[in-house]
């Protein structure tokens, strides 16, 4: 048998499985090395993508002409939540827990996390958690209330089918797996930093990483406690009524404990993504990044802002109109700190020497089209226009441009920059360019319209819908297939050329990579670094060129 | 790099630039900042239910009756000194005297197992007597509902909180814990600690207000 020759920590740690294929697969599995569970992470998170985006497709067909087209009604029902539950719980988030899990360690100057066992662990509940949630699809009997599961439609007595159960069973248990790896974060970046490495000199990955592992921390366990009292009131029905009001529950409670994580939860979703983009467009503009230590606070507002604002989501529920008002205009407060991230990206790039590689234009395409969903977050905000426009389509818009043109694009600028890095290989930039361009082009083919749809009323979760909205849902379908195609090519390129690609440097990036992780060979030796790094304070904040600090890679 | 100092029992060392303490500490106080906030979720729920004009919620008196409270007080009390016979044990570690910490932190087990001893008869006496003689009279469902999930999510708190100190002794005897290993008995001080902290807001939340 061939021997496998790979570099760095993908060599095999013993002789047998230079030349075993099953033994190098069980080492892996079996690893506690950061590296190696971050890329376990990725790739079930590219599974879980490809399940998560086949549902869609799902929903978009139904949807793409008037009518009743291939599903019975209660088959769609069940598709918008476990399209939802797939992307959040077991995309989105764990692909940025894998780059984290790469990136991290390196960039405070590490030899790994700093509980190696417990990180192996977090990330075997997930495959798992995966099967519990959407054990549904095995029993045919899928939960039909969406991913907020909002009682009474998720008690027991209108979704009693057991695929709720384990659908809320597995929701807990990726809770318990976040926070262990938030857990994991922490101890890590607060007290495995190399000589040097102060809090204000860290990476704006890592402070993202940071700010949204304590987001994990404080907001993921109200969701557990929440998911808790669910499953009592459904598998103890005549005792536990916390969510009914026949017995002295409240139905309102549970919104407020489910907003109270989900809330945040999109922040955990969004904020490494800004870490990825502070990343992307400092290296590829080639200037440190405009106002460092104000993007660092700005995340940490993000996150405190971000528990205060959840009852932005219950504004039709009928709770207090001063209530209302409040939340209105924290919620508006949210696009001051958002505002600062954005404008010192492109602060950033004002008289870089930028150059477009992929991840470069997944950063600028990410900015000008988050900034859409940031700005229909705004719309929705406000009270009278929210009541009109609850539960539309334009809801679906607005998260769908936070979400596909928020997360999705970090992820695909991360999963590009890091590239070379993670594997020691180039991926194709020519399909990598044609990647982003139908990607960028077709997000807005599929979700642009949606919000017009919304405007004139079209609901969201519906299984038929009126005429005169056919002709936008069928673009809005076409586009999503389209979008569909466009991420194969993605898994395509990452994986043709981890096989096939040209060798990378270690200094990818033009020799333009500042941070840790681009000093050290690649990829990276088992435990990163032969002898314990010391980081060369250098000013991370852009100042004009002829200051000191002021030119990128002024060595002395 | 080899980490520093690595061993069995902590896995890698901490870095340069720290906040001083072992990794181990740091993984311990945000596992107790989640832990809270499960607790404060439950206990947000329970204010909720019980606050609201026309809940019917029952007086603790009512529902325990003197005596009830009185045990309950009792067990309050019976929690904290094993707590403190926690305190002891890290004491005695320090001064590196290993018999006298073994015995404090069976102290510690033991106040642990009559917590949740009394809490099971609590339980038994509050099902068959007690309960239904208030659903009966018309008082909101949700009380017993809240009152079982809040102690018993404490109670489950209590009887890992039991595992992990008996683990801790186990380590002790077998000498694998010697009087160096002072931040593993400090981490499991904090979890027990955290666990008895925690009950005097349950116990204030459900059995006095």
């Amino acid at each position: 048998m061939k021997e496998i020759t790979a570099k760095g920590y993908l060599s095999p740690l013993t002789e047998e499985a230079k030349t075993n294929k099953l033994v190098y697969l069980k080492e892996w599995l079996c690893s506690t090395d950061a590296k190696r569970i971050g890329v376990l992470y990725l790739a079930f998170a590219l599974v879980m993508g490809i399940f998560g985006g086949i549902l869609s497709l799902l929903i978009r067909t139904e949807l793409a002409q008037h009518g009743s087209q291939i599903f019975d009604p209660s088959f769609y029902n069940a598709l918008p939540g476990m399209h939802a539950t797939a992307m959040i719980f077991f995309f989105i988030i764990p692909a940025f827990t894998g780059i984290g899990n790469f990136v991290v360690p390196i960039q405070v100057g590490a030899p790994d996390m700093a509980f190696p066992k417990l990180n192996l662990a977090a990330f075997w509940i997930l495959p798992p958690a995966a099967l519990v949630t959407f054990m549904g699809f095995f029993l045919n009997s899928l939960p039909e209330f969406g991913w907020t599961a909002y009682p009474p439609l998720s008690n027991n007595v209108y979704s009693g089918m057991w695929g709720a159960d384990f659908w809320v069973l597995g929701l807990i248990l990726v809770g318990v797996s976040s926070t262990m790896a938030a857990i994991n974060f922490l101890a890590t970046v607060f007290n495995m930093r190399c000589k040097g490495m102060k809090m204000f000199q860290l990476p704006l990955f890592t402070w993202s990483v940071v700010v949204t592992s304590f987001l994990i921390l404080a907001a993921t366990p109200v969701l557990t406690s929440a998911l808790l009292m669910l499953t009592f009131e459904r598998l103890f029905p005549g005792v536990f009524h916390f969510f009914n009001p026949a017995g002295g529950g409240d139905p309102i409670l549970y919104q407020h404990l489910f907003w109270f994580y989900s809330h945040p939860a999109v922040y955990i979703m969004i904020l490494p993504g800004f870490g990825v983009i502070s990343e992307v467009v400092s290296t590829f503009s080639r200037k440190h990044i405009f106002g460092y230590v104000l993007m660092a606070w700005s995340m940490i507002a993000i996150a405190v802002l971000g528990f205060v604002v959840w009852a932005h989501h219950m504004f039709t529920t009928g709770i207090a109109l001063e209530a209302r008002v409040g939340f209105m205009f924290l919620t508006m407060l949210i696009a001051v700190p958002t505002g600062i991230k954005i404008f010192s990206w492109l602060a950033t790039m004002w008289g870089g020497s930028i150059k477009f590689d992929t991840p470069m234009l997944f950063a600028v395409g990410f900015i000008a089209m988050f900034t859409i969903g940031g700005l229909s977050g705004v719309v929705l905000a406000s009270v009278p226009v929210d009541i009109q426009l609850h539960d539309t389509y334009y809801v679906v818009a607005h998260i769908h441009y936070v979400l596909v043109a928020g997360s999705m694009m970090t992820i695909f600028a991360g999963a590009y920059y890091w590239y070379p890095k993670i594997t020691g290989k180039m991926y194709n930039e020519f399909w990598g360019k044609i990647h982003f361009w139908l990607t960028a082009i077709f997000i807005n083919v599929t979700f642009f319209l949606q919000h017009w749809m919304g405007m004139k009323g079209m609901p969201r979760r519906y299984y038929d819908y009126d005429p005169q909205f056919e002709w936008a849902n069928t673009i809005s379908s076409l586009g999503s297939a389209a979008l569909f195609a466009a991420s194969l090519i993605f898994v395509v390129n990452m994986v043709w050329s981890w096989k096939s690609g040209e060798d990378a440097d270690e200094n990818h990036w033009y020799g333009d990579g500042v941070n840790l992780e681009w000093l050290i060979e690649t990829p990276p030796n088992h435990h990163n670094f032969h002898e314990p790094p010391e980081w060369k304070p250098i000013i991370r904040q852009h100042v004009s060129p002829d200051q000191p600090g002021g030119l990128w890679h002024a060595k002395d | 790099m080899a980490p520093k100092e690595a061993s069995i029992m902590e896995g890698p060392g901490a870095g340069e630039e720290s906040l001083g303490v072992t990794n181990g500490k740091i993984g311990m106080w945000t596992f107790l900042v989640m832990d809270a906030m499960t607790f404060a979720g439950l206990l947000a729920g329970y204010a909720r239910l019980r606050w609201t004009p026309d809940s019917l919620w029952p007086f603790p008196i009512e529902a325990f009756g003197v005596i009830g409270i009185q045990l309950t007080a009792f067990n309050t009390f019976i929690l904290i000194c094993s707590s403190v016979a926690m305190v002891h044990v890290l004491a005695e570690q320090m001064r590196g005297n290993m018999d006298r910490a073994e015995k404090w932190l069976m102290a510690t087990i033991a106040g642990g197992l009559i917590f949740l001893g009394i809490q099971a008869f609590e339980w038994t006496h509050l099902i068959i007597d007690k309960f239904h003689l208030l659903m009966d009279a018309g008082y909101n469902q949700n009380f017993p509902a809240t009152f079982y999930l809040l102690t018993g999510f404490h109670g489950a708190h209590v009887a890992i909180g039991v595992i992990y100190n008996t683990i801790l002794l186990m380590g002790m005897r077998s000498g694998k814990v010697t009087e160096e290993h002072t931040s593993t008995t400090e981490i499991a001080g904090l979890y027990w600690h955290f666990v008895d902290l925690v009950w005097i807001l349950v116990f204030t939340f459900v059995y006095l207000i």
